[in-house]
């Protein structure tokens, strides 16, 4: 038997007109805010991603309406969806990707300035999903790092801007010198970078 | 007076003998085997016959059977007749060990792709081949995906727990 479906049971007041983020925590007094460096960064960072969608099947039109007005990855501060790798932050790999497609995608990735980010959508992008077959990527982990993998086959829109968000968390958090560090380099030479 | 399968028939034992065989009719489309050694005279004559005129090739692929033990690698050629609208089903077999059989690029170009699919798939050598390299899978496979000894799931891969999936 079908079910009628009803979102928004429970109205949610609006907490101001406008939203603006938090500040972050530091010192303040009569005309000086004083903080660190990471903390104004990553926040600067966080609100402002440019995704690069990488979209090859039914996780693609998923994202096409996390892009529409009614989902609205807008809010979030990605406006602006790009689709050159040289000006992205996000690279956002939505559906099943061939064996012959990996160093496509290991190619967009390497486009890509640091810092950057990865997001794996759906099962197909993060473990092959049921195409358990010869052609097929068992999981993008394989050629590229990922920061987050949504699962779902496909995954809502929402399950997708919750991705986003975690996205979000690991970028405001991120220390400047991640980048630099031991650990990141090792991570990048065992995907064969650099 | 149009084209029938009993003159398509008719027309292939006059030339060809007993070497074309294993005539069969199913869902009334004409199907029949040659000799792999001869495959390029079948076409050749069924594109050049004024009465026949199969020009088109619709397409042209691979099967595999492991239990014909020296007939393991079946190619299979549908024609076209455009003018009459009639098709035909022709099959050539070859050994797995040794599967060479005349490349049909010099007869039609549509050939061309579909014989680099079938080497690409099922190792079948096409032996003239102007670029018999794979086509659709990464070039560094080093097997013939479709052949029936290889199971579809990658054999390579650990991560995947084999009781979780049914086949423990």
């Amino acid at each position: 038997m079908s079910r009628p479906v009803s979102y928004n049971l429970i109205k949610k007041p609006l907490e101001s007109d406008i939203s603006i983020v938090d500040m972050p925590d530091g010192h303040q007094g009569e005309g000086f805010f004083a903080t660190s460096l990471n903390k104004v960064i990553g926040l600067a960072r966080k609100n402002s991603i440019w995704p690069l969608p990488f979209a090859t099947s039914c996780c693609g039109i998923e994202f096409m309406a996390t892009m529409g007005s009614h989902y609205d990855l807008a809010r979030f501060g990605s406006e602006r969806v790009g689709f050159s790798p040289r000006q992205c932050d996000l690279l956002m790999v939505m559906g099943t990707i061939a064996k012959k497609m990996g160093p496509v995608v290991k190619q967009v990735y390497l486009q890509m300035a640091e810092p950057r980010w990865v997001i794996a959508v759906g099962a197909c992008a993060s473990s092959g999903g049921i195409f358990d077959t010869y052609s097929v990527l068992q999981g993008i982990d394989q050629v590229v790092p990922v920061d987050v993998y949504v699962p779902g086959c496909p995954p809502r829109p929402e399950a997708i801007i919750d991705g986003v968000i975690r996205i979000q968390e690991l970028v405001g958090k991120e220390s400047l010198r991640r980048r630099n560090g031991e650990q990141y380099k090792l991570l990048l030479e065992s995907y064969g970078i650099q | 007076m149009a084209l029938t399968n009993e003159i398509i028939k008719q027309r292939l034992t006059e030339k060809f003998g007993e070497q074309v065989s294993n005539f069969e009719e199913p869902y009334g489309m004409l199907t029949f085997e040659a000799p792999k050694e001869l495959n390029l005279k079948v076409l050749n004559f069924l594109y050049d016959d004024e009465e026949l005129k199969f020009r088109f090739m619709t397409d042209l692929c691979g099967v595999h059977y492991p239990d014909n033990k020296g007939k393991e690698l079946a190619v299979v050629y549908h024609l076209h007749n455009m003018v009459d609208n009639i098709r035909i089903r022709f099959k050539v077999f070859t050994d797995i060990d040794q599967p060479d059989i005349y490349t049909a690029t010099g007869l039609f170009s549509a050939a061309n792709w579909m014989e680099r699919e079938t080497y690409d798939f099922y190792g079948v050598n096409f032996v003239g081949h102007p670029k018999l390299k794979r086509i659709l899978n990464v070039d560094e496979m080093d097997y013939f995906p479709l052949r029936k000894e290889f199971p579809l799931e990658d054999q390579t891969r650990v991560d995947k727990d084999d009781e979780m999936f049914g086949r423990g």
